[in-house]
């Protein structure tokens, strides 16, 4: 629908409509934004079967993991940050637990060519990479091509275009556009290679703001399908300039999820137990208070000619 | 005065770095040691982690790679796309920092899995940036604890290449950085003689028979083997009370 339509609905509207069972997901952010809020209204409406896209699986895949939500992941670092393992992630790969999972592994470099890839519409991107690496030997879509112009041999991967790419932004107007600062991860290349997106956003503000300042647009609202009101979405990870990350949750999830028993338990209290982010951002109270962020603000520039 | 292994692995990466270089840096110890250097013998380090802060500054210790606090006051922050195919395929990056479940004697190193790729005893995280950083910075600096386990003949999966299969394995692959450079563990510093990890300095109190009893193959010593400075009472000050004061990684 990409249209100049207003776009604002409900998170519940927006993953009823657009993430189907079986489809290919991306929810990206590379620590920051990471759209946790998203994440949950799919476990909560139960989708199956998913194709879940990421750099970093990092515990919104664990989470949608352990709630059987995943038939494949497609990554390129499945850790904790700072943390340890992801333990969920680590069960289904390890012994099948809840269900079998499928993986097809790449390096950080990897996973960026293909959304370049996919995004640009190429059948392939080279890079000089995975020389003299296993990872090339395990994964056959990791290939060689030759240079038409000097005959070297590169690695190529192929383009990776999800169905859907929830992005998670600061502040984004009723047609999509969205501003994003800090950490920019592989968001834009995502959005782009992606058939429908989903802009998940801390703030809606009018058309003009955006104008105001058009080189932090990060996503134009002419690739965008749903904008989404979400204060607070990313929790436990963060949104520069609304609130920190949560590193002991980070470092909590540990205990959570190093088994099945305890983290059900969680799922059950934090996701199926709030019917929305909202719920659950009233549900964490003081603790969300206390990782708002202090104010760094950068002086204005002239965009005046 | 007394230290920790961790403290003294800080100190020896630190001084492994020159004024002016550009370091993509890695959380943990690599972090610790990276900003030791910036506050010491090398203030224009320049520092780029992988999610994109260029010429970062942080004021408190980044927990993950990520953190808030590398953008805060950081000289550039672009996409990851920018952070491998312009600063690192473009070669602009002179230190890359890794370390690993496992490292063997050619400095190849897994972060992937123990045991078979298609039934693994133990799945781990995977490369990350490692495999590119290992092939395309100009050098690499390994920061790992050393075991006989850690350390085996041949690694059981090679995520990030070191030296390939020994001497002249990285040009014929067409590889653009040197490769691992230095290795240094709790016990002792590593360089390689010939694409083969040698034994350079012993920390102090460590021995030759301790250093091979961790390792899976008699791994050959330099000739003028030496002995590792301990960290000196300024770069401990540093690391413990500005670096990482909850000392999470001391």
């Amino acid at each position: 629908m990409t249209g100049t339509g207003d776009k604002v609905m409900s998170m519940a509207e927006a993953i009823g409509r657009f993430v189907t069972d079986g489809c290919t997901l991306v929810i990206e952010g590379f620590t920051h934004l990471i759209c946790f809020a998203a994440a949950h209204e799919i476990i909560r409406q139960g989708r199956r079967d998913l194709t879940l896209c990421r750099l970093t699986p990092d515990l919104v895949y664990d989470q949608m993991i352990a709630a059987g939500c995943a038939r494949k992941v497609v990554f390129s670092w499945a850790g904790n940050p700072g943390a340890g393992p992801l333990y969920a992630f680590r069960r289904a790969v390890e012994r099948g637990i809840p269900h079998p999972l499928e993986i097809e592994e790449y390096s950080h470099y990897g996973m960026v060519a293909r959304f370049a890839a996919g995004a640009a519409r190429l059948p392939f991107y080279p890079l000089r990479d995975y020389q003299g690496s296993d990872l090339a030997r395990v994964n056959p879509r990791i290939r060689d091509v030759t240079c038409p112009f000097t005959g070297e041999r590169l690695a190529a991967v192929p383009p990776l275009n999800p169905d859907v790419a929830i992005i998670h932004v600061q502040r984004a107007d009723r047609l999509g556009n969205a501003h994003v600062w800090g950490l920019l991860g592989v968001q834009k290349e995502a959005a782009f290679a992606s058939d429908k997106v989903i802009i998940v956003a801390e703030e809606i503000v009018d058309e003009a703001a955006i104008r105001a300042d058009p080189n932090r647009t990060l996503i134009p609202g002419l690739i965008v399908d749903a904008v989404v009101l979400e204060p607070f979405g990313c929790h436990p990870s963060y949104a520069q300039g609304y609130y920190d990350r949560d590193n002991g949750f980070y470092v909590q999830w540990r205990d959570i999820s190093t088994d099945t028993a305890s983290l059900d338990t969680w799922l059950q209290e934090w996701v199926h137990g709030v019917a929305s982010r909202a719920e659950y951002a009233e549900k964490l109270g003081d603790r969300l208070q206390a990782l708002r962020a202090r104010e760094h603000l950068s002086p204005p520039v002239n965009y005046g000619y | 005065m007394d230290y920790t292994a961790n403290e003294l692995m800080v100190c020896e990466a630190a001084r492994q770095l020159r004024d002016g270089e550009v370091v993509f840096v890695g959380i943990g110890l690599p972090n610790l040691a990276c900003n030791l250097a910036r506050r010491r013998h090398a203030p224009n380090l320049v520092l780029i982690y992988e999610s994109g802060a260029v010429g970062a500054v942080p004021e408190r210790l980044p927990i993950s790679i990520g953190d808030p606090a590398l953008v805060t006051g950081c000289s550039s922050v672009c996409s990851m796309y920018d952070v491998f195919a312009h600063y690192l395929q473009g070669g602009l990056i002179d230190v890359g920092f890794l370390g690993g479940a496992q490292i063997d004697r050619h400095g190849n190193i897994n972060t992937t899995v123990i045991g078979d790729y298609a039934s693994p005893s133990v799945r781990l995280p995977g490369s990350g940036g490692a495999c590119e950083i290992a092939i395309l910075a100009r050098k690499v600096v390994v920061i790992a604890p050393q075991s006989k386990r850690s350390f085996p003949a041949r690694v059981d999966f090679v995520t990030s290449p070191g030296h390939v299969e020994g001497p002249g394995g990285r040009a014929r692959l067409g590889m653009p950085g040197q490769g691992p450079v230095s290795v240094i563990t709790n016990l002792a510093c590593f360089g390689f003689r010939d694409g083969e990890m040698t034994l350079t300095s012993l920390h102090p109190g460590s021995s030759v028979e301790q250093v091979r009893a961790n390792m899976g193959w008699e791994v050959a010593v330099v000739t003028d083997l030496a002995e590792t400075a301990p960290p000196t009472p300024d770069e401990l000050r540093l690391i413990r009370d500005e670096l990482d004061p909850e000392h999470l990684y001391i």
